[in-house]
């Protein structure tokens, strides 16, 4: 079983990851709705930093490790881009508010943060992780 | 992602078939933006293929659905696999928006 994958910053890569997240939770039998939630999960913060943190720059790279330990699933998502993506001022939206001024953005971290038990980002200034974790008992 | 119209004289029905994500979203936003889209009563949309969604094909729907509802178009989607309903779900979507099991339900709203 592959448990890290690379890819560079484009949105097309957003469907090998959900793939590779998918192919890796498979052999652990959960249900297809866990399924689709934590590669949901995975999805959004990947498009966040393919498109935000990097500006859809195919030169840059995002490197993917998933493991499951203890019955807790883990992921990181590492790049190097120093304006990569931190959502420090992450203020849940009011979707009432967006339907009616017709906003087309900023729900996902809304759908990471409510199916995640943790999301943690951390720079040490050269590189930039992201960690999810769900807990699957 | 393919998408497949079918026009009644008062509704347009869209099936899609595929993943909507950030990289595939474009194409339906392109559909929904059409002016002549607001000439319907009712806009359908079939779910029965769509696979995944991701909060940018989300973004699609709740950014047009007030234009719809000021145009009085009634936005309606059937035939929602379970795991594309939970995301709805999730963020409360499924008590902005019309959600209903079936295509003969769809058309009776």
């Amino acid at each position: 079983m592959k448990h890290a994958i690379r890819i560079s910053c484009t949105r097309r890569n957003l469907k090998v990851v959900r793939d590779f997240v998918s192919e890796f939770l498979l052999s652990y039998h959960l249900a297809e709705l866990v399924i689709n939630q934590i590669v949901l999960a995975v999805d959004e913060v990947v498009a966040n930093l393919i498109i935000h943190g990097n500006g859809e720059d195919e030169s840059q790279f995002l490197d993917v490790r998933v493991s499951l330990q203890n019955e807790e699933f883990s992921i990181e998502i590492e790049d190097t881009n120093l304006t990569s993506y931190s959502p420090t001022s992450y203020v849940e939206p009011d979707l009432q508010e967006y339907v009616r001024i017709g906003k087309k953005g900023g729900v996902g971290m809304m759908l990471v943060n409510r199916i995640m038990d943790r999301v943690e980002f951390t720079t040490d200034g050269t590189r930039n992780l992201c960690r999810l974790y769900k807990k699957l008992s | 992602m393919k998408i497949t119209q079918q026009s009644t004289e008062s509704t347009l029905t869209l099936s899609l078939d595929g993943e909507l994500d950030a990289s595939s979203s474009v194409v339906l936003d392109t559909e929904l933006s059409k002016p002549e889209i607001l000439g319907n009563q009712k806009v359908l949309i079939d779910c029965r293929q769509l696979n995944y969604i991701s909060s940018a094909g989300l973004g699609v729907f709740i950014s047009h659905l007030q234009t719809f509802q000021d145009a009085g178009v009634k936005l309606v989607f059937f035939n929602m696999q379970d795991k594309v309903h939970n995301v709805f779900e999730i963020l409360g979507l499924d008590s902005l928006m019309t959600i209903v099991p079936s295509e003969a339900e769809a058309v009776a709203v």
